[in-house]
Parts: structure tokens; C-alpha cells; sequence
């Protein structure tokens, strides 16, 4: 059998005494489309920030493709292929949506150790950021600064440097928050139209969303696993719906 | 090629013809030839300003472009021009632009070790680690009397002729003032290059967000000490040639004071914009000039209230308050 895409086993993290995450063993598939829920301070966004290395584990590890990465630094797993985005948006504030995209595209790519070639010649650098935005119809931004964008186009910018990554992993902390209903569609057509073959897992309060979107689902409580399952199982689980379904509708 | 998606898009093509030299580029240097023209009586004020404006365009290189926000440059400026002045003094090596280049390796030597560990903490604490690396070179530049002259400095440095032809008379500083002219040219076209890169948009990457970098795959670290190294060198260069110009050597070029004022110069100026240490040491020496001979006994507090009126009103200097300026005409608006 082969060994799943990523895998955490018995990962641990303690903010001084508050258990953040406990003994988590979780696994993320190969084109999965998985989602983590939990009601606040259950641990989400720490679990990420585990995984991308933001943060080191107290215990237990990580391994990707059966590899250990635990002790793997932020930017090296981005080269292996696990991207995120923020539930509260990182952006490159000053510069233009292009050039935010550029970024990423071009440590990918390799280009950005390169002092001699102005940046703008980089012609493959430049024409693939701007394939990446048509496809989230974000062209007609393309010259704007960050700050010039409503709230929603800067949610999908954020997709746009994950997605310049072109990742294997991508985790997705909370998409669509703070993004206006009538605009969120944008930002759940981009997820679902993303490459099958890569492996996602969405963390998100909106159930909506979350049934919508996933195939398995996790819910975390107090730092540990409290069920998995598919939508079904986890929608008929009464102890689930004690928990947390039951309490749906505040973020 | 051409017909690649996108290509002609406005965003795209300001990414692809931001590099492209700008109409008004050359003034600036048309404007220090015209200088040693019609001033020739002046030329030790313009070999000044120009070493001033290579000191803050190193500076640009980490504070505007990188934001790493330092207030111990001067180290680096005083490594060149100390290693300058130890090479000449004692007799070892007196050529020019081989003792420049010697000046640049030494002071990115300096600005690699210190910036391998510096360039590991941020904001405040950054900060005063690069005042304190820069008062340990002071009082080791005091103390080792024996090579540095102590706090004497070393004076009547015997440097020799450019090419073996140009002699260097402090009186007469004409070869001085050509030959900083063109050794700030180079560094500009260097310092120009270098940000226009890939490598350099990284480092506005980092500067805008230091968070975000690692999440995409940015080496921030190393980026940030390859940076502070390459600013360090071009900072000792502008110390090396200072020495060379000046014919002596002193504590004062490894001071706060130096420190502080290359950056009261390029905040004037307009940071992260190239020619804001042009404009900023242009401003700032003609001004400290102006009032000096005004009112000799107070002349600071001009600059202080200058400084203060810019921090609050005009936060990205003269450069940026004519860029907004420049952006409001309604001309130009309704060309764009």
C-alpha cells in the first residue's frame, strides 16, 4: 500500500500548558477533499501551522509520502509541495496582484535568486502568473495595488500565490471568511475547480461549505480528534452534533 | 513569444518596462558633470555629496528595498574606509581602485558574520544590535592605537595616482570628484540592476510581508544576508573612497552620528525609490549649508523641524511627496 500523501502521527503541541494539539493521527490523501471543522479554539489553525512548520510539535510527526518532515523548515515544504493560505490575509500589501503572484511563481520556478535579469523579463514567469489569475478571473485586477481591492478579490489573491506554488497539499484555512456572501461563490467555484489530483483540506465554519465541498471530514475538539468521517456519518453523529453542529451559525 | 497570454497586459507590461531607463535618469549625472563645470572652486562640497549619496544609496538597498531598519550602516562605512586607511598608512597598498575593492570584500566580510546572526532578530531588537556591533568596531578602532591611530584617525594618507597618472590633491580635489563620479556610477548601475531583479522583488516580497515569504517558499534568511552583505560592500566602498578623497581617516566614519545622518538623508530623500539618495543628500548638505550660514549657532534645529514636518506629513520624503504631486496633475491622470 502506498503511504498516504501526508500523514501526522501522534502530534502534539502545547502552548505552556494549553494542549493545542493532541496525539492528532490524521491522514490527507491523494486528491482528498477533506475538510476540518471545530468549534473556535479547537486547534485548526494550530494543526496547520504544524503541518506547514510554522510552528515545531512538542511530540509525534509528520511525514509526507511516508518521509519524515517533522523537522523540515516552513520553506522547504513549500518546495516539497504543501502550500496554505491564511484564514487572515498575509499579502504583499504595497504591490500590484501581478506582482504578489510573481512572487511565488518565481521561487518556484527558481527565478528569484536571479540579480541580473530585470524581473519583468522573465517572460516565463510572468506569463504564468497571469494564466494563474485568468483562470480565478482576476485579470482585470492584475495592475492594481492589494489595498485598491474590496476584501473578496483579496481573498482570492491569497488563493492565487497558493496556487502559484502549484502544491501537492494545499490547505485552506478558512477561504471564504470575512468575504460578503454575495461574493463567497467566487471563491468556492476556484476551490472546487481546483487540480483533482491534488490534496485538500479546507478548514471552515461554514457548514454549507464544508458538506458541499468535502468527501471526509474531521472535527477537532480540544486539540484532538473527535470523529472522522464521511459528510454522511459525520452529519448523522449525534455526539457531533452535540458538540459543535448543534452550535452552527456563529463563527 | 509575443503572442503569450497576457503579455500585453498593463500589469504585465509595467512589470516588463519598469527596468527601462526613464527620460529624466540621466539629469542627476548631467547635473554633477555641469557641477564640476561651473563650480570648480567647490569640488571638495561635490566629492562630499557624491560619497553621501553612495553611502545612502547602500543604505536604500536594505532599509527601502529589504526594510531592514538599522541604525549602525556606519560600520561598514568606516571597515572601508579604515581598510583603506590601514593599507595606505602603513604602507602596504596605496592603489586606488584596488584598495576600494579590498575595502568591499573587508566590509562584506563585516556585513556577512554580523549579518548571519543580526538578520536573525527583527525590529527593535535588530535595531539596537546594529548600533552595538557598530560601537564594538568604534572602540576597537580606538583602541587599537597602533593600527587605526586611535582616536587620532590617521591623517596624510599617501594614495597613489589614479591609473598611475591622476594625482589626489585635497586642494585641488578634481581627479577625487571624477573618480567618485564614476565609481557612484557603477554602483548606481549595480544597486539599479539588482533591484529591478527577481532577487530584488523578493526582497520587497520580504519588506511587505516578512510573514508571508517562508509560506511561499522564500529562503528569508539568506536573502536577507546576501543583501545586507552586497549593501555592507558598496557602503565600504563609499567609506574606502572617502578615505581616498580625503587623505585621512577618523572614528567619526564608524559614528552614530555618520549612521544617523545617512539615514535622516535617505527618509528626506524618499526611501526604496534609487534616486531618493540623490535628492536626500542633495537636500540635506545644501540645507545643513544654508543654515549653518544663517544661523551658525542653532542651525540643527532647521533640520530637526524639517525632519519632523517630513515624518509627519510626507512619510516617503521628497521623492514621494512629488510622486503623489506628480499623480494628481490632471494631466498626467488622464494620460494613465
Amino acid at each position: 500500500m502506498r503511504p498516504p500523501l501526508l500523514e501526522t502521527r501522534r502530534l502534539c503541541h502545547n502552548f505552556g500548558a494549553l494542549a493545542a494539539a493532541r496525539d492528532i493521527d490524521f491522514r490527507l490523501e491523494a486528491g482528498a477533499r477533506h475538510a476540518l471543522i471545530g468549534p473556535n479554539g479547537a486547534g485548526k489553525t494550530t494543526f496547520v501551522n504544524l503541518l506547514t512548520g510554522v510552528i515545531q510539535p512538542t511530540r509525534g510527526e509528520i511525514l509526507m509520502r511516508g518521509r519524515d518532515i517533522t523537522g523540515v523548515g516552513q520553506a522547504e515544504r513549500v518546495k516539497l509541495g504543501i502550500a496554505r493560505t491564511f484564514q487572515i490575509n498575509r499579502l504583499f500589501r504595497g504591490l500590484s496582484v501581478l506582482e504578489n503572484v510573481y512572487l511565488a511563481v518565481a521561487e518556484r520556478l527558481g527565478a528569484a535568486p536571479s540579480m541580473v535579469r530585470p524581473a519583468g523579463r522573465r517572460r516565463d514567469v510572468v506569463d504564468e502568473s497571469m494564466h494563474l489569475l485568468e483562470t480565478l478571473k482576476l485579470t482585470d485586477d492584475a495592475h492594481h495595488l492589494i489595498t485598491e481591492l474590496p476584501y473578496g478579490r483579496q481573498r482570492l489573491v491569497e488563493l492565487a500565490i497558493a496556487l502559484g506554488l502549484k502544491p501537492e497539499v494545499l490547505l485552506l484555512d478558512e477561504p471564504a471568511a470575512g468575504v460578503p456572501s454575495a461574493e463567497s461563490h467566487i471563491i468556492l467555484d476556484a476551490v472546487d475547480s481546483l487540480p483533482r489530483h491534488i490534496g485538500v483540506l479546507i478548514i471552515d465554519h461554514d457548514m454549507d461549505l464544508v458538506f458541499r465541498f468535502a468527501e471526509r471530514i474531521t472535527v477537532l475538539v480540544s486539540g484532538s480528534v473527535f470523529a472522522s468521517g464521511s459528510p454522511g456519518e459525520i452529519g448523522a453523529n449525534p455526539a457531533v452534533r452535540d458538540v459543535y453542529l448543534g452550535h452552527a451559525g456563529h463563527g | 513569444m509575443s503572442a503569450s497570454p497576457g503579455a500585453a497586459h498593463p500589469a504585465a507590461l509595467a512589470l516588463a518596462r519598469r527596468h527601462r531607463l526613464r527620460a529624466w535618469e540621466p539629469i542627476p549625472w548631467v547635473l554633477a558633470l555641469a557641477f564640476y563645470l561651473a563650480f570648480p572652486k567647490h569640488l571638495g562640497f561635490g566629492t562630499e555629496l557624491l560619497v553621501t549619496v553612495l553611502f545612502a544609496l547602500s543604505l536604500d538597498l536594505v532599509l527601502g528595498y529589504a526594510g531592514i531598519v538599522t541604525l549602525g550602516h556606519a560600520a561598514f562605512f568606516g571597515t572601508g574606509a579604515y581598510t583603506v586607511g590601514m593599507l595606505a598608512k602603513h604602507g602596504i597598498w596605496n592603489e586606488p581602485i584596488t584598495s576600494l575593492i579590498l575595502a568591499a570584500l573587508v566590509a562584506s566580510a563585516v556585513g556577512f558574520g554580523s549579518g548571519l546572526v543580526l538578520l536573525r532578530t527583527r525590529g527593535l531588537t535588530l535595531l539596537m544590535l546594529t548600533l552595538c556591533t557598530m560601537a564594538l568596531l568604534e572602540e576597537a578602532a580606538n583602541l587599537g592605537h597602533d593600527y587605526t591611530g586611535g582616536f587620532d584617525g590617521l591623517d596624510n594618507l599617501l594614495i597613489a595616482p589614479l591609473f598611475g597618472v591622476f594625482e589626489f590633491n585635497p586642494l585641488y580635489p578634481t581627479t577625487q570628484y571624477l573618480y567618485v563620479l564614476a565609481v557612484l556610477f557603477l554602483c548606481f548601475v549595480f544597486v539599479r540592476t539588482l533591484v529591478y531583479s527577481p532577487f530584488g522583488q523578493s526582497l520587497t516580497g520580504i519588506r511587505e510581508n516578512l510573514l508571508r515569504m517562508p509560506a511561499v517558499g522564500a529562503p528569508v534568511q539568506a536573502r536577507l544576508v546576501v543583501c545586507y552583505t552586497l549593501s555592507a560592500a558598496t557602503a565600504g566602498i563609499a567609506g574606502g573612497i572617502w578615505a581616498q578623497a580625503n587623505a585621512y581617516v577618523n572614528l567619526g566614519t564608524l559614528g552614530l552620528d555618520r549612521a544617523a545622518t545617512v539615514l535622516i538623508i535617505l527618509v528626506l530623500g524618499g526611501h526604496g525609490r534609487l534616486y531618493g539618495a540623490f535628492i536626500g543628500a542633495a537636500a540635506y548638505l545644501a540645507l545643513s549649508h544654508f543654515l549653518a550660514k544663517i544661523y551658525p549657532t542653532a542651525w540643527q534645529l532647521g533640520l530637526g523641524l524639517l525632519l519632523v514636518a517630513i515624518a509627519l506629513f510626507a512619510r516617503n520624503g521628497i521623492l514621494g511627496m512629488a510622486e503623489t504631486l506628480w499623480h494628481r496633475l490632471p494631466l498626467t491622470r488622464a494620460a494613465s
